[in-house]
C-alpha cells in the first residue's frame, strides 16, 4: 500500500492547504512552524485571496517560508520585515500584506521597524513565532528566552540581573494606538490552531478595512534549541512559557483586554 | 508643463522624481539633502500623481521600505548622506543581489564619522567599490548640475529598470545646495497597476495574479552552485553595462598635454581651471566621467598616446585616483589633488596643483 491509498478522499480528516507546496519542509521534526505556515496559508486559500496577498519573510529559521508558501513573497533583511511590508502596503492599499517573524528577528535587532510600523498603524498583519530562542543561528539567547533558561549563549541560565528580563513585545505595542489587535496563540494542538486561525482571519479582515495593524504571536517550541525531544518541549512550553506569556487577547479592535 | 526654474539641486530632483511619475520615496533627514524629503511633502505629490512620500525611522527603514515596494514593480527611490547612505549598505547589498530596481541618492557630505555637513567626495570608494557586504556593484551617476540632479532622476530608472539593479546617483552639498536654473520635463503618468501587472509579471510580487506561478523576491541561495551562477548573472549586467552604458564628456580634449579628471563638483571647478590654465599657454583638458561605474578606462588609456601627465581631482585625499592609475596602467604620470574636511578647492589652487605635481616635478 502506497501513501496514495491511505489518503483516499473517504480517508481524509486533515487536508493540506493548497498553498503549501509539495517542498519538503526545512524545519526540524516536530517544529512549530511548518504547522503556523499552514495555519496562516489555510486562512488566506479560505478567505480568496492570494491573487492580492503578498508575504515577506523574516532571517530565521522561516528565512525560506517562501519554498513552502505559494505565494508572492519577499525575503527581508534580518528584522527589517515590517519596514518591507510598510511599504508594499503604501504603495499597494488594497492588497493584504503580512510578515512572518521570529522573536529574534522582530524583538531584537528588529524592534525599531516593529515599533514603528506598529505606532504608524500600517495596515499589516505581523505573524509573531516566539519561541524564546534564536533557533535558526543554533540557539542562542533571545530577548524572550526565559529567565535561567540555558543557550548557547547563556550556558548557565539567562541571568535576568545582567541581560534583563525577557521581553514582551507584543503587550509593548499593544498599547500604541496604531495596533488595533494583539493577541497571542499557539498551535501545537488542534484547539490551539482553530483559535489561532480565527484571529488570524480577523486580522487580514481588519487590515482590508483599514484598521491597523493586527499582530498575532504564536508561542511555539524549538526543541532543537531547548534541546529537547519534540513532544517533551511542547509540555515545556506549556509548563513554562505560556505562564510567562499568556495566551489570548491582548488588545481587541483598539481596546486594551484587562487581565485583572 | 515643462518649465524653466531657479532651483536648489536637492529640490531640482525632489521635483523632476515626481514629474517622472515616480511611484515613492522612502527617507530620513539627514544635511545637506534634507530638502528632498522637505520639498517633497510640501509638494504633497500623493495629490498630484499618487505618489507616496514617507519619513521613515531610520535610513534602515528606508532602504528596507525601498526594497519592499521596488519589489512589487513599483518606481521607488530613497536619498541620504553619507552616514546614512552608510546605514543603508546592508539594505542595498540586497537589492544588488535579490536584483530590485531602485534608485538610491547620496548628496555626500564629509567624513569619516560624523565629518562634517560640508561637501566632500569622499564616498568615491564606499559607491564604486561595492559598498556593502558581496561580489557587486552599483552603476553610480554623478551630477555636476543643478540640470542633472533633475535629468539623472530618469536616466536612473531606466538603467534599474534595464538592468534590473539598484542605481546610485552620487552628488555632493554642493551641487544638492547651490541654485541654478533649470529645465523640468513635463509630467509622467505613473505607471498603473494594470502596466505594472503587464510589464512585471515575470518577477513583481504583487500578488499571484492569473494563476501564475508565485514570484519571489531573495538573495538566498543555499546551494553554492546556484549562488555562484546568481553572482555570475550580476557580473554579465556590469560587463554590459560597461559596453552599453557607460557616460563621460571631454572638454578641450583633442589638443590637450594635460588631462584633469573630475567628476560632479570637482569638474565644475576644473572647469574654470581649464581656462585659466589655457590662458596662460598650458594645454589642459578635462575628462568627466558622468559614470563612476562604469568608469572610462579605454578614453584614458587613448589620452595616453597624446598628454604627459593626468591630475585626479577630488574633495577628498585620493580614491578615483586608483582607478585612474589602473585605468592608464603606468603610460603617464598620475597625480592626485583635492582638499577635504569640507573645504572646496578653488580653480587656482588646482592650476597650481597641476604646475607643480605634473609640469615643474
Ligand atoms: C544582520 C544579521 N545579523 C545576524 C544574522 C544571523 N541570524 C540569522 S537568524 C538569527 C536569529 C533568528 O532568530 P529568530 O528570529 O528568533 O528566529 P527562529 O530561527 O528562532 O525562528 C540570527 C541572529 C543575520 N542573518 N543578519
Ligand atoms: S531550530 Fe528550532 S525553530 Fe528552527 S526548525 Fe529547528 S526546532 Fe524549529
Ligand atoms: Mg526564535
Amino acid at each position: 500500500m502506497d501513501i496514495k491509498d491511505i489518503i483516499k478522499p473517504e480517508n481524509l480528516v486533515y487536508k493540506n492547504t493548497e498553498l503549501m507546496t509539495d517542498n519538503t519542509l526545512s524545519y526540524c521534526p516536530g517544529c512549530g512552524h511548518g504547522t503556523a505556515h499552514n495555519v496562516l496559508m489555510g486562512v488566506i486559500e479560505e478567505m480568496g485571496i492570494v491573487e492580492d496577498t503578498i508575504g515577506v519573510a523574516p532571517v530565521g529559521c522561516s528565512v525560506l517560508a517562501y519554498e513552502f508558501m505559494d505565494i508572492d513573497m519577499q525575503q527581508a533583511a534580518h528584522g527589517r520585515a515590517p519596514a518591507v511590508a510598510t511599504a508594499i502596503a503604501r504603495t499597494w492599499p488594497d492588497k493584504y500584506v503580512f510578515t512572518y517573524q521570529g522573536d529574534g528577528d522582530l524583538a531584537a535587532i528588529g524592534t525599531a521597524e516593529t515599533i514603528h510600523a506598529c505606532n504608524r498603524g500600517e495596515n499589516i498583519v505581523i505573524i509573531f513565532v516566539n519561541n524564546g530562542i534564536y533557533g535558526m543561528t543554533g540557539g542562542q539567547m533571545a530577548p524572550t528566552t526565559l529567565p535561567n533558561m540555558p543557550s548557547s549563549t547563556s550556558p548557565y541560565g539567562r541571568d535576568t540581573a545582567t541581560t534583563g528580563f525577557p521581553l514582551k513585545i507584543t503587550e509593548l505595542v499593544a498599547n500604541l494606538p496604531g495596533v488595533y489587535s494583539a493577541s497571542r496563540h499557539a498551535v501545537h494542538t488542534h484547539k490551539h490552531v482553530r483559535k489561532a486561525k480565527k484571529a488570524i482571519e480577523k486580522a487580514f479582515k481588519d487590515t482590508r478595512l483599514k484598521k491597523g495593524l493586527s499582530i498575532i504571536e504564536i508561542v511555539s517550541n524549538c526543541n532543537s534549541g531547548w534541546k529537547m525531544q519534540p513532544r517533551q518541549s511542547n509540555t515545556w512550553m506549556e509548563e513554562n512559557m505560556f505562564p510567562y506569556y499568556e495566551l489570548g487577547d491582548i488588545k481587541v479592535n483598539g481596546k486594551l483586554v484587562n487581565k485583572q | 508643463m515643462a518649465e524653466l526654474k531657479l532651483m536648489k539641486g536637492n529640490e531640482a530632483l525632489a521635483e523632476a522624481a515626481i514629474r517622472a511619475g515616480v511611484d515613492a520615496y522612502f527617507g530620513y533627514p539627514i544635511t545637506p539633502q534634507t530638502e528632498i524629503i522637505e520639498y517633497l511633502m510640501m509638494e504633497q505629490p500623493e495629490k498630484r500623481t499618487g505618489m507616496v512620500v514617507l519619513q521613515a525611522e531610520s535610513e534602515v527603514a528606508a532602504i528596507n521600505m525601498v526594497y519592499g515596494a521596488a519589489g512589487t514593480g513599483k518606481r521607488v527611490f530613497t536619498s541620504s548622506s553619507s552616514p546614512g547612505i552608510s546605514l543603508k549598505q546592508e539594505g542595498i547589498s540586497y537589492m544588488a543581489g535579490a536584483e530590485i530596481p531602485a534608485v538610491v541618492v547620496n548628496v555626500v557630505r564629509g567624513g569619516p564619522g560624523l565629518g562634517t555637513i560640508q561637501p566632500s567626495q569622499a564616498d568615491y570608494f564606499q559607491s564604486v567599490k561595492g559598498g556593502g557586504h558581496g561580489d557587486y556593484k552599483l552603476y553610480v551617476l554623478a551630477p555636476a548640475s543643478v540640470q542633472e540632479m533633475a535629468d539623472f532622476v530618469e536616466d536612473a530608472f531606466d538603467i534599474a529598470f534595464k538592468y534590473m539593479a539598484p542605481v546610485l546617483i552620487l552628488s555632493d552639498g554642493l551641487i544638492g545646495q547651490m541654485m541654478e536654473k533649470v529645465y523640468l520635463k513635463e509630467q509622467k503618468p505613473r505607471w498603473t497597476d494594470e502596466e505594472i501587472y503587464k510589464m512585471h509579471n515575470d518577477w513583481a510580487t504583487f500578488g499571484r495574479k492569473n494563476g501564475r506561478e508565485r514570484n519571489i523576491i531573495t538573495s538566498l541561495d543555499l546551494k553554492s552552485e546556484k549562488m555562484e551562477k546568481r553572482v555570475h548573472r550580476l557580473y554579465k549586467k556590469y560587463a554590459q553595462m560597461e559596453e552599453e552604458d557607460l557616460r563621460y564628456e571631454t572638454i578641450q580634449c583633442e589638443d590637450a598635454e594635460y588631462i584633469i579628471v573630475a567628476y560632479g563638483s570637482s569638474a565644475r571647478i576644473a572647469q574654470k581651471t581649464v581656462d585659466l590654465a589655457r590662458a596662460k599657454g598650458i594645454k589642459v583638458g578635462l575628462l568627466r566621467p558622468i559614470t563612476l561605474f562604469p568608469f572610462p578606462k579605454k578614453q584614458l588609456m587613448e589620452l595616453t598616446k597624446q598628454v604627459k601627465g593626468i591630475l585626479s581631482v577630488e574633495l577628498n585625499t585620493g580614491q578615483m585616483v586608483e582607478d585612474v592609475r589602473l585605468a592608464v596602467e603606468h603610460k603617464v604620470p598620475v597625480e592626485h589633488f583635492g582638499r577635504t574636511g569640507g573645504i572646496i578647492h578653488t580653480p587656482e589652487e588646482i592650476l597650481e596643483a597641476l604646475q607643480q605635481k605634473l609640469i615643474k616635478g
